[in-house]
């Protein structure tokens, strides 16, 4: 029984773990396909970390909170959208502009406005988040494994987490089911084409950065208002570029992406379990070193070894209409 | 707006006058942050100039963060010619600083010249073998190396701390450091000097490395315009297939590019471990290798913009901790936004006034010249 608890436990931390990861790969989806490079997943996840706790702090509801979260990631979405494919500057230098950006902005203005290093106001309930139990959770807990699964496992997470995971047949459903979804992939795959075909390839980036805006907000939020209950200083904690690196290995695709996502999270769950932990011939691993694991992780599925990515065809070049 | 022709552009307008009216934007939109922060900006800026020119520590201060400013500038320049985008900077200096110590604690049985030699050596071995990884796994797997750069910093920063704890701490003191290096090792500082001079000032961490990071410049000019490698490495990162049909090998040169840019982040650990601590201190690298990055854009990736760069954002820094110092709002962390901006400004947006620039100044010098 205490081994079956531990499995448990284990999967609903890693399903509560990797849900910025997978609102952040949606969203990572949503810019590349479109051709637009996006590394500033991580920037802006901090950012909505900020904004919704600042926002639910101020006006005494998380939703509002996440509102602004949202205005705010869309703003800086936009604003890579201008400069790279308005202005046509360099999409990398873009993302890394706003990650540090933010980086310096989040913690310099929680450390003018509330003076506690870089943290924001701690949320009392009524301002955060809590807890979704599901219907008949409690009474359903003692019918073995059924019971497990449903109370322990799928009930009492955060909203954010079943919003996740319902994105992810949405994503899919948006990109190869729809119209929209066609364009957006050849606007990434073969601007030109697009373009002939009367449909403008600027407005479709920008579509799909303000959707890419949305989404990652949801990542955000989820940090501190949902599982913190305040913003501190660097919050995201490289998960923005962790997504990345699930979407790519995913292949851009929401399905495989949420695969290499959960396999984070998993990681990442485990890498908690196992702090303090002797192991059998092994020992104690400092924790340092356990901490480290996702990186490493991120490198190995980077290497790919399941073939090389490929990448949207268009991928990182601005469009250029003919005169 | 009908582009004009880039061969009738004087270079001092795309070169100083672009990059010029780009900073000033920047620092424009920095000032707004520091409003709505709720400090003035005008007494900011005051305090800026008094924080790194207005006495002599201050503005050895200035050219000590100038000295980071230049490693870290010319690694991100180096690997940037090659369009690698090295934002790993910070863990390679981080691993360079264990290379500067690891040799100099090793070898000080040996006289203090070949000491100081073979440390640096170390430092830019330490720092290319953590750049390495990166790059082949770029060359070979297409891993891009935005990605894998930034892991290699978090785990830079866990296998420091860890050594630090565990490893090679000096175990007589509370805090995760290592012990000293003996003194003769230490690089003669810019106190030193002055005291040759009759000058005496407290305590002052500008040190010698100042004449090694113009000698790293002097280093990167020769190797990317003036070599062989280096025209082979700009033609990659200029046009690979073409690079590639006139036989050169991308493959070689990604990883030339980045080894030779993590080995001058490297460097930086020379400055803070021979010159400052003279002893590894966990998080030393503070941000240095992010703010090359900016250094390196504003620079446009040459080295003698890459002084300049790095000399502003030195007055930045110095002056900006006046600032923290006498302003409650400000953090240091503003200084870091003010970095994003002057990135977004000098890098991504550079083309927001250029043809409007460039256009207004030939048109200009057409007028005198049918005058």
């Amino acid at each position: 029984m205490e081994f079956l608890y531990d499995i448990a436990s284990l999967i609903n931390s890693t399903l509560r773990i990797s849900t910025p990861l997978v609102f952040a790969a949606m969203a990572g989806i949503f810019a590349e396909r479109s051709g637009v490079i996006d590394f500033s997943l991580e920037g802006k996840m901090l950012m909505a970390a900020f904004v919704a706790a600042v926002g639910s702090y101020f006006l005494g509801n998380p939703w509002l909170g996440l509102l602004l979260a949202i205005i705010a990631c869309v703003s800086l979405s936009m604003l890579h959208g201008f400069a790279s494919v308005t202005y046509k500057g360099d999409q990398v230098v873009s993302c890394v502009a706003i990650n540090i950006l933010i980086i310096g902005l989040t913690t310099a203005l929680a450390a003018a406005w509330f003076g506690q290093a870089g943290l924001t106001p701690t949320l009392n309930e009524d301002q955060r988040f809590l807890e979704v139990n599901l219907p008949f959770a409690e009474s359903l807990r003692d019918i073995p494994i059924v019971g497990t699964i449903y109370s322990d496992i799928l009930s009492g997470h955060y909203i954010f987490v079943y919003l996740a995971y319902l994105s992810v047949p949405l994503v899919f459903w948006v990109v190869f089911k729809t119209s929209f979804g066609l364009r957006l992939r050849a606007v990434g795959e073969n601007p030109s084409a697009v373009d002939t075909a009367g449909i403008n390839v600027f407005a479709m980036r920008y579509k799909a950065l303000a959707i890419n805006g949305v989404l990652i907000a949801f990542a955000g939020a989820h940090l501190s208002t949902a599982v913190n209950a305040n913003f501190f200083r660097e919050m995201s904690a490289g998960r923005g570029y962790l997504a990345l690196a699930a979407m790519i290995f995913g292949k851009w695709h929401p399905k495989t992406a949420l695969v290499a996502c959960l396999l984070f999270g998993f990681t990442d769950a485990l890498q908690i379990r196992l702090q303090g932990v002797e192991l059998p011939a092994i020992g104690e691993i400092p924790v340092q070193l356990i901490q480290a694991i996702p990186y490493v992780l991120t490198v190995v599925l980077l290497a790919g070894f399941v073939g090389k990515a490929i990448a949207p065809n268009a991928i990182g070049q601005p469009y250029i209409k003919e005169r | 707006m009908a582009p004009v022709d880039k061969s009738k552009v004087p270079w001092w307008v795309s070169n100083l006058i672009v990059p010029l009216v780009n900073l000033t934007l920047a620092l424009l939109v920095s000032g707004l942050f520091i409003f709505i922060a709720g400090e003035n900006p005008y007494e900011a800026v005051r305090l800026i100039i008094y924080g790194s020119f207005g006495y002599i520590e201050g503005f050895a201060y200035t050219l000590y963060y100038t000295t980071n400013f230049i490693f870290t500038g010319l690694a991100f320049a180096v690997a940037f010619h090659c369009r690698l985008f090295n934002i790993g900077g910070e863990g390679q200096a981080y691993i360079g600083g264990l290379g500067v110590f690891l040799v100099a604690i090793n070898f000080s049985f040996l006289p203090i010249p070949i000491v100081w030699i073979l440390s640096i050596a170390g430092a830019v071995v330490f720092g290319a073998a953590w750049a390495f990884i990166p790059a082949y796994l770029q060359a070979t797997r297409g891993s891009h190396v935005v990605i894998t750069t930034i892991m290699f910093n978090f785990i830079a920063a866990s296998l420091m701390v860890f050594l630090l704890v565990d490893v090679i701490r000096d175990t007589t003191q509370m805090g995760p450091h290592t012990v000293a290096l003996p003194k003769e090792q230490w690089f003669p500082s810019f106190k030193d000097f002055a005291g040759l001079f009759g000058i005496k000032i407290r305590y002052s961490p500008l040190n010698i490395s100042f004449l090694l990071a113009i000698l790293a410049s002097v280093f990167v000019w020769f190797l990317v315009w003036k070599t062989r490698w280096g025209y082979e490495m700009r033609a990659v990162g200029h046009n690979t297939q073409a690079a590639i049909y006139a036989g050169i090998s991308p493959y070689k040169n990604i990883i030339i590019a980045m080894c030779i840019s993590g080995g001058l982040a490297g460097l930086l650990g020379v400055n803070e471990i021979l010159g400052v601590h003279h002893k590894i201190v966990a998080g030393f690298p503070a941000g240095y290798g992010f703010t090359g990055i900016a250094v390196a854009l504003m620079g446009r990736n040459h080295p003698i913009g890459i002084f300049p760069a790095a000399f502003l954002f030195g007055i930045l820094y110095q002056g900006g901790s006046e600032v923290t110092f006498d302003m409650p709002n400000i953090t240091r962390y503003m200084f870091v936004a003010v970095q994003g901006v002057i990135i977004l400004f000098s890098g991504a947006l550079e083309n927001l006034f250029r043809p409007q620039i460039e256009s207004f100044f030939v048109n200009r010098l057409n007028i005198k010249a049918s005058a």
